[in-house]
């Protein structure tokens, strides 16, 4: 069973540390989505898996056996890069066959399985050229194919669809998920694109300053951050988030000194807390009507399904997403309500969420006992 | 850019036509004068229109030199020091580019200030080095007081064998084939080989010395055809380091042959320019060719167009 156990893995580029303890369980089977903002340590974190980058403190390991010292071969890992990485030089079979060459496989064994593998991505035309004579995506196809043929029972992607254009993209995602399916081993991907790693992953692994965030479903992650970074970072557009003080009992008072109905309010000790409220989950009410809050609308967007309303509210940004068939001209003004059970509670300081959101461990309870 | 601007193509072609004129010149005045009788040759000033007696000459200059064995010590000279440079070109390279050891910057510079050090400079220590390839070592063993050591626990004195490379196709060869030109302009090209490529090849399993083999020098072959032109001309075309270790006859080369035709058989003779004339143009002929052979891969090698 290919799981993938990383254990307070640290790694540092001369002073600077990048990756500051990494704990986190992928187990066999598993899709996961390493998703984070540029530099947050994700790819770095996936090339030590690899065993492209040497890990400073902390162990990795798969299926049962810690890789810290092994070469990338001895992994049994397969990588597809960003940039593809074919070898120029090479028709799109021996790009493919290259791994199996070097393992002293024979040639007829070799061609054979080629073509196997390239029957499964849809390259059977295509053996005979050069990477250079592939569009982009027919490329990122050789990348997986080359990948593939060593039956791994690791798959790492970094960032592999980035280079692709939207429409590309869309379809390579579906392919990746099917292949995963098909193949069943154990995939790890990163990526900056939350899209991809919403439709992609089992397990969404978020990350920041190297450092994780929060583990969980797609769906878990999107409807409880575990941090206001998550918040943040997950949805588009994000989170609205608003300052406010507890009031007398079950009553948020926000900057402007208006208050909010929140009974939840009073389960947590904080005076001073950061409330979240997703876009889509903000109703209109008429104008007028008790506890209503009132945004000035500075601009629409429009979206084709529906439209995106911002404004300035509480001296913060503010977006409302509402349905297509409401009408919202620029300039007027939005009545509206925020339903207590979708705001969200994060505190002030550590931006953590208060009521008892998922922890940012990536351990899975199974899987600790086993790894000594 | 493209302009159209008359006036400049004119002026462009101009400079260009006079250079080349410049650099032709030269040439058919070799020519011209390789097709005279040894009286026309002599006579000032020289006629510039080509003579009858072209056929006479080439046949008088190839079996006066012997130019036939000649030119095979040169064939062999030429290739032996070209392909020993390339090796040790992409050798250095690669170990510069892709390996993380102590010094490695230092290396490199000590490599690359060589490039100011032409032969000249170092031929007399090299030749000392040429008659006995043993003698630095031993000279370091007798610094370092190794050789005192042996002698004072043993009682024997370590003296090494002579090796000398005076005389040899090795002696000719060896000493020629450190290139800082080479090595900086693999290093180049390996500079451009994304790291990607080497990442991939660790993750299908290459170990380093299936990487140079299997990747990088097929990547580089464009640049290997530049530098082998450019250093088959610079070899075939030694005379100075040829003259100076060769003394038995065989191991002559043709440029170091073309010295020795033009003077007159007899003491006090005006020189036979006609004939040595022909010979130059003879000599001339093989690295011609190969760079009219690899004019394309050549360009294509310099320019680094072919990604």
């Amino acid at each position: 069973m290919a799981d993938i156990l990383i254990r307070s893995v640290v790694k540092s580029y001369g002073r600077t540390k990048v990756v500051h303890g990494i704990d986190l369980d992928i187990l066999h089977g598993d899709f996961a989505v390493i998703l984070g903002p540029s530099g947050c340590g994700k790819s770095t974190l996936l090339r030590m898996i690899a065993g492209l980058e040497e890990i400073d403190a902390g162990e990795i390991a798969i299926a049962g056996r810690v890789v810290n010292e092994l070469e990338p071969r001895e992994r049994g890992c397969a990588m597809v890069f960003q940039n593809y990485a074919l070898y120029p030089h090479m028709s799109v079979a021996e790009n493919i066959g290259y791994s199996l060459k070097i393992m002293g496989i024979r040639k007829a064994e070799r061609l054979e399985r080629v073509a196997a593998v390239a029957r499964i991505v849809g390259l059977e035309e295509f053996l005979d050229r050069r990477p250079a004579q592939l569009s982009g995506g027919q490329r990122q196809r050789v990348a997986m194919a080359r990948a593939m043929i060593k039956e791994p029972q690791v798959f790492l992607f970094d960032e592999p669809l980035s280079n692709l254009d939207a429409k590309l993209r869309v379809q390579m995602r579906i392919e990746i998920r099917r292949l995963h399916r098909r193949l069943g081993g154990t995939s790890v991907f990163v990526t900056h694109d939350q899209v991809e790693a919403m439709t992609l992953a089992d397990k969404l692994v978020v990350m920041n300053a190297g450092r994780i965030e929060q583990v969980g479903t797609p769906k878990e992650v999107y409807h409880r951050p575990a941090s206001l970074f998550v918040a943040g970072f997950i949805g588009s557009p994000p989170m609205n988030i608003m300052r406010v003080e507890r009031a007398t009992p079950g009553l948020a008072r926000l900057a402007s000194g208006a208050t909010l109905q929140m009974p939840r309010l009073d389960t947590v000790p904080e005076s001073s807390l950061r409330l979240g409220i997703r876009p889509e989950d903000i109703e209109l009410v008429a104008p007028g009507t008790p506890g209503a809050m009132e945004m000035p609308v500075e601009f629409v967007e429009e979206l084709g399904a529906g439209h995106l309303v911002h404004g300035e509210f509480e001296g913060a940004e503010f977006v409302v997403a509402l349905p297509g068939a409401i009408e919202v001209v620029a300039g007027g003004r939005l009545h509206m309500r925020f339903p207590p059970e979708a705001l969200h509670m994060f505190d002030a300081v550590s931006g953590l969420r208060l009521d008892g959101g998922e922890k940012a461990s990536g351990l899975s309870s199974g899987a600790v006992r086993e790894f000594a | 850019m493209i302009e159209r601007t008359p006036l400049l193509n004119f002026t462009t072609h101009a400079i260009l036509i006079v250079g080349l004129v410049m650099l032709l010149l030269p040439l058919w005045i070799v020519f011209v004068a390789s097709t005279h009788d040894f009286r026309t040759v002599n006579t000032v000033p020289m006629p510039l229109w080509p003579g009858s007696h072209m056929v006479e000459n080439y046949v008088a200059a190839w079996t006066q030199s012997g130019f036939g064995p000649k030119m095979l010590n040169s064939l062999v000279m030429a290739i032996g020091v070209t392909t020993g440079k390339i090796a040790i070109a992409a050798l250095s390279a690669y170990s510069i580019v892709y390996f993380r050891y102590r010094l490695r910057m230092v290396f490199f510079w000590l490599v690359f200030i060589t490039l100011m050090l032409p032969l000249e400079v170092r031929i007399v220590p090299t030749y000392a080095v040429a008659a006995n390839a043993f003698r630095p070592l031993q000279v370091l063993l007798d610094v370092f007081g190794m050789s005192w050591l042996l002698e004072s626990v043993t009682g024997l004195r370590l003296v090494l064998p002579e090796w000398s490379l005076l005389n040899s196709y090795s002696g000719l060869i060896l000493p020629l084939i450190a290139t800082a030109t080479g090595t900086f302009l693999y290093r180049q090209f390996f500079l451009t080989v994304p790291d990607e490529l080497l990442e991939a090849a660790k993750m299908d399993g290459t170990g380093p010395l299936r990487f140079l083999f299997d990747i990088l020098l097929p990547l580089s072959k464009t640049n290997m055809a530049a530098l082998a032109t450019i250093m088959f001309v610079y070899s075939w075309n030694q005379y100075l380091w040829p003259l100076l270790i060769v003394t038995d006859p065989a191991y002559g080369t043709a440029v170091m042959q073309l010295q020795r035709i033009v003077p007159g058989p007899l003491f006090g003779e005006p020189p036979r320019w006609h004939i040595a004339m022909a010979g130059t143009l003879i000599v001339m002929l093989p690295p011609l060719l190969v760079v009219v052979f690899m004019q394309r891969w050549f360009v294509r090698g310099l320019i680094n167009q072919d990604k």
